[in-house]
């Protein structure tokens, strides 16, 4: 009795036709990190092994993530709803052009991570869930760029804010602690105004689909409060994202874990807020995102030009670094605030390039760091003459990230200041401009003092620091430790030189994206089917 | 023409990085001889340019390329014309010989391969900007050109005053990309066009834009920067402190002419404004003067080549600007001569530094005998920098002087400071190339004698070239000359020059006055020298230390503001963000009129307002508490009050979840607030209550008017109504939060499960992982200037 009134009576409320096999891409990256981090804690003792699992998972969530990617620029947005419940009554998973780049470049980075990971984490560490926090953080973070509930991206952001509490609390010095609470504490806070902010839209518009909301706000009275709910997701994603000026979480805890964690955190967590800002301004509240559009454009160039500051006034390298991730951020805020095709293929872009040099920035420091055993400006000196390869890493990344050619920051800021300019914010692109420039400066004079110096400070001109051989450079378990890194390293440096100089197809999936946001109609229209009606 | 289909222009374009790479590789090999195999790829380069000199030299053009990035509209193309042309043949050409040079000069050094590299990575991009089509193409290449010349400057890296003048060169330069950079957007935004010949072929759209201010100033500061005009000329001379080869060819020969080079590429659609001919003979003529009297002030052989460099720049430019199309052949006849002669020049300086180790003249003299090949070239080319006969120089005067003379207006002014600035360069010419050599033989660092022919065929090939480019000037001038001429100036040049001055007029008496005058002050150049040091003794201050004032300026700046925004105490950050949400709320409700209506007053039952007496009293309690243990409890009132208030409207479960985490909100912070050993009471002083009140007061305002205003708007119950329709019905369970919280959003519930496990995973690893000192591997143990940990504020920079 029971089988026959199901078969008859359920397509009012599910959907009832299979989902193609190949659509379970959607949802594998949740799937494989979740497996990969239980089976990491399973073998919590097992710590030589651990690193393999991690390896492998987070290579396989890099091909299904590029599987992905290549199966919505071949169909187009691609949603698969969770429990087969007909949208938006379910939770939709929906995967356009944007969401899919970010996550397999995320992906990327994470793989990148756990190779640096091999020799950048203890035993100790791992036994206390260094690779099973960091793919959760990957769940997280995937969830986040795949999701097409907006409640369901607060899980996510739940999910990655406690895996990466878990990360950088890993060691337990004090100076950790205190950045472990001060980023905790803020970050709760940015996800609680999320949280709250949510539940004033969904008693708004009583609907959670983000393909749902921008059709029903539109319908929604003229004195409905939707600009103040507006106001307060860009208050919570822009704190998410360390905007000027409630990034404090940032600068105070960024130096403080290993550079695994450090890295991975400036290549993705705050990349999560601006992907979280593009998705709710532009695509569900076009409307007041326009009237907030001044707000955004200050605080972009607020947050751009106080980070390249704060960078060049540190004299610790990772100080110096966690304020150019905020410098970067500003970039990113000023595309969002344009928010024309150009602009936010700009800032698609310039995310994806910031994730890849942001980390990669942070492992060349790693290593740096470890060859020299410091990481303060005055003592370091002389890396030039003792490893020329990562001299040559570094400033390829630091090009980048000045947005000189030919790598791909170039791009990100071409499209950016050519898209200001075009959209008639003179103001805003030379903010940018300068901004790269203030940059450069920060960054030259590491390279400077890191990498040119004959040595730490007092090193009398024209010579060279005679560095005591590190005894255990030659360790046969420290070479392999290397490999990891020099590997993780190479593929993110190769990365940006290889957008840089073949940035087609890249500004092609941006353009893509970017158009889907500005006009969402092909994401609605995957979720509720052609006509983008209400069911 | 073109090579599996990739056009002979590009593979010329990309051949030296190309030649970059093979470098280290083939120094490994064949030692300091690498450099005779490696010159082979600029001598075909340079082969491949002069095939055009025929075609180039009949008015044609050429644009080749492929589309590189078609989504945004960027094409890798080349535009070869008269003006593109000579200046490939003058970068391959020159490039060849400095190759040769460098295997001489940099022999036995340890980073030979290194050095060839960057200097191959500089000629490819220095030729992508000098034939770049595509506008964002050729700004690659312009930036590119920074950049390795940031290298080249640092090469002897481990010297303070190298790493100094490169980090300047980077700034001023690189500072001035950025503005181009804007600039070319906006040309390319106006024009609606990205290539090379069909911008200049785009007549008045950019004079009579609105924007044509704004284009002008960003594209002067690139010019200006890169080609060292003043007030940014400073880096130049600093750049000398790149080994020789990189000062004969980057900042004399090359790419210092990349800024007049843009000057004269983008003339046709920039030029004739009243802004373009007051700017550029302004900056131009201000330069001359200026880089001249600092020229015979100096008495390092090349910083005296520098400063005249920094002259001819200021030269060149205002010649462009003057806004004739004569003192534009001027301008192109001396920027060709210049290549010529200041490359050879420094080559000269580089062979005495190099064989005598030494290069300051007080120190040198009677070199002729020991040196002979080098005093020639030196002869060769400084007769051809004073200007005199038979040399390119001497046409390239005639011709400016022609120019300058009969410019209508402002013919004096400009005429009197390109005689005053060639009389000061002929006499620093002759003083790099005679004092030296002449007089009598002095003692020396090193034992003097000829260099070796890897060093000299350099600068004797150029010193010749500058003689048979002026006897043979019935070709050079039509082939080479007119063709540029004519492509700076939008008009076909006939490029029909004499060596023997067709008429006596106005520019042979003024080449009079100026050898005339240039002889006087060779002659007294130690009291010149003397009398220009007292006058800069004088002024004190100059733009070399202006610049560093302004970085120590940024970066104390810097410091100063950081502290203020990241001071490292929580409580600001706190209150700072409670601020920021009470704005993010009370702000754009009030601007926007989003407020709630006046809400009528609400029917409500007796034990309804009984809760509602409860919560406010328990809100009393908190603020009025003395101790925080009763804060704390009388939270939990709060709380529990509204816990009853779910169960009266009808939600039992949500009321029984509040009481449960009321109470164990409550109990789990009174137990860590009694092992704290926390201070009992608030000491807060008054104004910080009251400020943290106000602060208070508004964000609750705020969160509770947005919530009225949110329930003043009808609500839409679909997605209650099709849970309740189907909870029981299709997922077949009865009660719809559970049905909610396993089936229709159990996604949600699996990632709050996480972040449980997770939470656990976290307090396990905190509890266990006990701080025995600093144990993160591959951070330095906290000591010195790392170790924040004992400061009161641990993120606050050291």
């Amino acid at each position: 009795m029971a089988v026959s009134e199901h078969t008859a009576d359920v397509s009012h409320a599910m959907i009832t036709t299979p989902v193609a096999t190949a659509d379970w891409l959607v949802v594998s990256p949740i799937i494989i990190t979740i497996l990969g981090g239980v089976i990491c804690l399973m073998m919590r003792k097992q710590t030589k092994i651990q690193p393999r699992i991690a390896i492998a998972t987070l290579g396989l969530l890099m091909l299904s993530n590029f599987g992905l990617l290549a199966r919505v620029m071949d169909k187009g947005v691609i949603t698969m709803v969770m429990g087969q419940w007909l949208p938006p009554y379910g939770i939709a998973f929906t995967v356009d052009a944007t969401g899919a780049m970010l996550a397999l470049i995320a992906s990327i980075v994470a793989f990148a991570t756990a190779l640096y990971g091999v020799g950048d984490s203890d035993a100790a560490s791992r036994r206390y869930g260094f690779y099973p926090f960091l793919m959760l953080l990957m769940t997280g973070v995937s969830g986040t760029f795949l999701t097409g509930d907006i409640f369901n991206l607060y899980v996510w952001f739940e999910v990655l804010l406690i895996s990466s509490f878990g990360l950088l609390i890993l060691g337990s010095d004090k100076a950790q602690l205190d950045g472990a609470v001060k980023y905790g504490i803020l970050n709760l806070i940015a996800t609680t105004l999320f949280l709250i902010a949510t539940g004033y839209l969904y008693g708004l518009v009583g609907t959670l689909n983000m393909a749902d909301i921008p059709r029903s706000v539109a319908a929604l009275p003229n004195h409905a409060p939707i600009t103040t709910v507006a106001m307060l997701y860009l208050l919570a994603f822009a704190m998410k994202a360390a905007a000027f000026p409630v990034n404090f979480w940032l600068p105070a805890s960024y130096h403080t874990p290993r550079i695994a964690v450090a890295g991975v955190f400036a290549g993705l967590l705050t990349k999560v807020g601006i992907y979280a800002l593009m998705r709710t301004m532009v695509m569900l509240l076009p409307v007041h995102h326009a009237l907030l559009a001044h707000v955004l454009a200050v605080v972009a160039v607020a947050t751009m030009i106080s980070g390249a500051l704060g960078a060049m006034a540190q004299s610790d390298l990772r100080r110096a670094l966690g304020y150019l991730v905020i410098s970067s951020i500003g970039s990113m805020l000023a595309g969002i605030a344009v928010s024309t095709a150009l602009s936010l293929t700009g800032t698609i872009l310039y995310a994806i390039h910031s994730i890849i040099v942001m980390t990669g920035l942070y492992f060349v420091t790693g290593m740096a760091g470890r060859m020299s055993g410091t990481f303060a400006l005055r003592e370091l000196g002389g890396l030039y003459g003792k490893s020329p390869l990562l001299a040559l890493a570094f400033i390829i990344l630091a090009m980048s990230f000045s947005g000189l050619p030919p790598t791909s920051g170039f791009w990100a800021k071409v499209l950016l200041v050519d898209a200001s300019l075009k959209s008639d914010w003179p103001w805003l692109a030379g903010s940018i401009l300068v901004a790269g420039f203030l940059t450069t400066i920060a960054l030259a004079r590491i390279g400077l003092y890191a990498f040119w110096r004959g040595g730490p400070e007092g090193t009398p001109d024209g010579t060279a620091f005679a560095y005591a051989e590190n005894a255990d450079m030659t360790a046969p378990d420290v070479t392999a430790a290397y490999t990891g890194m020099w590997l993780a390293l190479g593929l993110l440096v190769g990365l940006s030189l290889f957008i840089g100089l073949a940035p087609d197809g890249l500004v092609a999936i941006a353009k893509t994206g970017a158009a889907g946001l500005v006009d969402p109609s092909g994401y609605i229209g995957s979720v509720f089917g052609g006509t983008g009606g209400h069911p | 023409m073109a090579l599996f289909g990739v056009d002979y222009t590009v593979i010329a374009v990309l051949a030296p990085f190309a030649a970059a790479l093979a470098a280290p590789t083939m120094v490994r090999v064949f030692k300091h001889n690498a450099a005779w195999v490696l010159a082979i790829v600029p001598a075909l380069v340079f082969l491949h340019f002069f095939r055009y000199v025929g075609a180039v030299s009949h008015g044609e053009t050429f644009t080749e390329g492929f589309a590189w990035v078609p989504a945004y509209g960027v094409n890798f193309t080349f535009f070869l014309d008269g003006l593109a042309v000579l200046f490939a043949l003058i970068v391959s050409g020159i490039g060849t010989l400095i190759i040769l040079y460098a295997g001489g000069y940099m022999k036995g050094h340890a980073q030979q391969g290194r050095f060839l590299s960057f200097l191959f990575l500089f000629m490819g991009s220095m030729l992508g900007v000098v034939t770049g089509s595509n506008l964002i193409t050729m700004f690659i290449f312009w930036e590119l050109t920074s950049i390795t010349s940031f290298l080249l400057i640092g090469f002897d890296h481990l010297r303070t005053a190298s790493r100094r003048a490169a980090m300047q060169a980077l700034v001023v330069t690189g500072g001035g990309g950025l503005a181009l950079l804007a600039g070319f957007l906006m040309i390319i935004s106006v024009t609606g066009k990205r290539e090379m010949a069909d911008v200049i072929a785009s007549g008045d759209v950019l004079r009579e834009s609105a924007l044509y201010t704004p284009i002008l100033i960003m594209v002067l500061l690139g010019a200006f920067t890169k080609s060292a005009q003043f007030p940014f000329h400073f880096w130049l001379p600093n750049a000398m402190e790149a080994p020789t080869p990189v000062s004969a060819y980057l900042h004399s020969a090359t790419m210092v002419k990349a800024g007049v080079y843009l000057l004269m590429r983008l003339n046709p659609v920039l030029g004739d404004t009243s802004a373009w001919m007051t700017v550029l003979p302004l900056f131009g003529g201000v330069t001359l003067l200026v880089g001249t009297l600092l020229a015979v002030r100096q008495s390092d052989l090349k910083m005296m080549l520098a400063y005249t460099t920094v002259a001819s720049l200021g030269l060149l430019v205002m010649l462009t600007g003057a806004g004739s199309e004569v003192a534009i052949e001027g301008a192109v006849l001396y920027l060709f001569a210049h290549a010529l002669f200041k490359g050879a020049l420094f080559m000269v300086a580089g062979l005495v530094d190099h064989e005598t180790g030494t290069r300051d003249l007080g120190r040198l003299g009677g070199l002729r005998k020991a040196m002979p090949i080098t005093f020639l070239c030196a002869v060769l080319a400084a007769l051809s920098m004073g200007g005199l006969p038979p040399f390119i120089g001497f046409i390239a005067k005639e011709v400016l002087y022609e120019g300058t003379w009969n410019l209508a207006g402002r013919s004096e002014l400009l005429t009197a400071v390109a005689v005053t600035g060639n009389a000061l360069m002929l006499a620093a010419a002759f003083a790099v190339a005679f004092k030296p050599f002449l007089g009598k033989p002095t003692k020396t660092p090193k034992p003097a004698h000829e260099g070796p022919v890897l060093m000299w065929i350099g600068p004797l090939t150029l010193a010749l070239c500058g003689l048979a480019a002026a006897v043979g000037v019935g070709w050079s001038g039509p082939s080479l000359l007119g063709p540029m001429a004519g492509a700076v100036a939008g008009v076909p040049v006939e490029g029909d020059y004499h060596l023997i001055p067709a008429h006596i007029g106005a520019p042979l008496y003024l080449s009079l006055v100026t050898v005339a005058a240039g002889l006087f002050v060779f002659w007294q150049i130690d009291a010149v020298r003397r009398g220009m040091a007292g006058v800069l003794k004088a002024i004190g201050w100059g733009p070399d230390r202006g610049f560093d004032q302004f970085i120590s300026l940024v970066v104390r700046f810097a410091g100063a503001f950081t502290a203020i925004v990241q001071p490292g105490k929580m409580q600001i950050y706190m209150n700072t963000v409670f601020v920021v949400v009470a704005a993010a709320l009370l702000v754009p409700m009030i601007y926007y009129g989003e407020g709630p209506s006046m809400p009528t007053m609400p029917d409500f039952r007796f034990y309804e307002w009984l809760v509602l007496a409860l919560v406010v009293i328990g809100i009393i309690a908190v603020l009025a508490a003395r101790t925080r243990l009763i804060a704390i409890v009388s939270l939990g009132i709060q709380g529990f009050a509204v816990a009853v208030l779910y169960m009266l409207f009808g939600a039992p479960d949500l009321s029984f979840t509040q009481f449960m985490v009321e109470t164990l909100s409550v109990v789990i912070l009174a137990l860590v607030m009694t092992r704290l050993n926390l201070t009992a009471k608030d000491n807060r002083p008054f104004s910080e209550t009251i400020s943290h009140m106000i602060i208070a007061i508004a964000g609750g305002i705020g969160f509770g008017a947005l919530l009225m205003a949110v329930t003043q708007v009808p609500f839409d119950s679909r997605l209650s109504d099709f849970f309740a329709a189907n909870s029981r019905v299709v997922a077949h369970g009865r009660n719809i939060v559970n049905v909610i919280i396993v089936d229709f959003r159990g996604l949600d519930t699996l990632g709050e499960i996480s972040v449980v496990m997770v939470t656990g995973l976290a307090i396990l690893a905190l509890i266990r992982i006990r701080s025995r000192g600093s144990k993160v591997p591959g951070n330095p143990p906290t000591g010195g200037p790392l170790k924040p940990v004992s400061e009161p504020h641990p993120e606050v920079a050291s």
